[in-house]
């Protein structure tokens, strides 16, 4: 068994700036460091506009960092998201490097069973084993049948953000980011999603999150990190 | 980490060296390069006269650049400038391992011959001969775009935008190319009609595994189906990136302007 950290933030700067606003230039954070090993989920604390979301992004390649880099161990090597090539990153997202989000992205015209297996088909994994795990997982998380043959467009928040987390959860991702994925769902549901992540840390996930719910993040975090620590000066 | 677990890098399907290309004194294409990989989907974006139709008509084997190099790994050669083989064999390769939809049917079709010999057309170009094996195939190939094989016989002029779009995919996929050059395929079509186009286009990639090359003026577009993005302005590509990193966060003070001039509903 190797303890190897997952991820592997370093020296990481964030600083946006507005061309089209006179060239504001609004600092986020500079210096960040934050190693995450397998079986670990580091909670993300701080008030909102710190830059937890900021960083969360940074790491899956989704907003480009000022400084510093992102490693992810994948297949064995470390991939520095942040100077990767984009079939690479994109590569190591398809296999290892999993985001959750509180909202929906997906094309609203494709039957729901059909979006959760859409992960496992990609990865190659056959048909029937992918309806199968799907049916199963939409099942867990006591997504009505009669759903499934439905696009999600017309759904409730809750249950769009149940479509959202099987997608996420079905390809069992050794490096998960979560950005409160508990954010619309009732306290029953909540739980389900509590339970999947802590069999995904027992496997030997790593994860970071943002959770506004005390419960859900006194029940999954193994550790706090405060992003203000590396507040970049304005 | 042992020499197994080792990724072999995969080599890139089509290279692109310093390309330029003027037209007296407007500069349409300044010292592009990129690669583009086997399964990738590749958008080129930016404005009416930014150089996108002409960047994708000098890597379509289209159009001759003045400086630069177009290299595609060819089955037989591997990586090989095209417009250093000679004429037929650049033609042959483009038939045989390329397609190319068009944004207006009336380049990419014969209005006037029936659909199944638009469909089944590129079967013939490579020495097919058998006619009901070909039959069956361009049948075969109606249905995977969604098109009722009643219509078989029918012309395309008399087919609605939509239709006409769907016979053109079929037609420059039926052959199994590696690499499909579209230049706006859903630019002119109803906005519903446009939603089930790009559903199956996007389908179509995947399953196939097919490296496409997508020019665009539509960020919601891209967004659906390119994997990375270049941005082009006057003849410059200003940024290139993965497509949502384009999108949520541009650099370049025209990208920040172009993914912010679009209107959210």
């Amino acid at each position: 068994m190797h303890n190897e950290p997952l991820i592997v933030v370093e020296d990481l700067g964030k600083t946006f700036v507005l061309h089209n606003a006179a060239g504001a230039a609004i600092p986020v954070f500079q210096g960040l460091r934050l190693d995450v090993g397998p079986g670990e989920c580091v909670v993300l604390a701080g008030e909102s506009g710190v830059g937890k979301s900021t960083l969360m992004r940074s790491i899956y390649g989704n907003y480009l960092p000022t400084s510093g880099g992102v490693r992810v161990l994948h297949d064995g090597a470390y991939v520095d998201i942040t100077r990767a090539e984009p079939h690479r990153v994109l590569e190591v997202r398809r296999r290892t490097l999993g985001y959750v989000s509180q909202f929906l992205r997906v094309i609203p015209r494709i039957p729901t069973l059909q979006l959760v297996m859409e992960p496992l088909l990609e990865n190659g994994v056959a048909e029937d084993e992918a309806r199968e795990r799907a049916s199963a997982l939409l099942t867990d998380l006591r997504l009505p049948r009669a759903h499934w043959d439905l696009p999600p467009a017309t759904f409730s928040g809750g249950e769009q953000q149940r479509v959202n987390i099987a997608r996420s959860f079905i390809r069992e991702y050794p490096v998960l980011l979560l950005d409160e994925p508990t954010a619309s769902l009732d306290a029953e549901n909540r739980a389900i999603v509590v339970s999947l992540i802590r069999r995904a840390l027992a496997k030997g996930a790593a994860m970071i999150g943002i959770f506004h719910d005390h419960d859900v993040r006194d029940a999954v975090a193994t550790r706090l990190f405060e992003v203000v620590q590396f507040k970049a000066a304005a | 980490m042992n020499a197994m677990s080792q990724i072999v890098e995969p080599l890139p399907l089509l290279r692109v060296t310093r390309l330029t290309k003027a037209f007296g004194p407007v500069v349409a294409c300044r010292n592009i390069s990129f690669d583009l990989y086997p399964g990738e989907v590749l958008g080129i974006v930016g404005e009416s006269g930014s150089g996108k139709t002409t960047l994708l008509n000098c890597i379509s084997g289209r159009m001759q650049p003045d400086e630069g190099e177009v290299a595609f790994a060819t089955r037989r050669l591997g990586l090989t400038d095209i417009y250093n083989l000679p004429e037929p064999d650049r033609r042959r390769m483009q038939r045989e391992e390329w397609g190319f939809v068009h944004q207006s049917a009336r380049e990419g079709l014969r209005m006037r011959a029936t659909a199944s010999a638009n469909v089944a057309e590129p079967l013939m170009n490579m020495g097919g001969r058998h006619y009901g094996r070909m039959r069956a195939e361009t049948e075969r190939w109606f249905n995977r775009v969604e098109l009722d094989p009643a219509r078989l016989d029918g012309q395309p002029r008399l087919f609605s935008g939509g239709m006409q779009q769907r016979v053109q995919i079929a037609r420059n996929l039926i052959h199994g190319p590696r690499m499909v050059f579209m230049d706006e395929p859903t630019g002119g079509l109803d906005v519903s009609v446009q939603a089930r186009l790009l559903d199956l286009m996007r389908e179509l990639v995947r399953d196939l595994g097919l490296a496409v090359v997508l020019v665009t003026h539509d960020m919601a577009v891209a967004r659906l189906l390119a994997d990375r993005l270049l941005v082009m302005k006057q003849g410059d590509v200003v940024e290139s990136g993965l497509t949502d990193q384009v999108l949520d966060d541009p650099q370049h003070p025209y990208s920040q302007l172009l993914v912010s001039s679009v209107l959210q509903i």
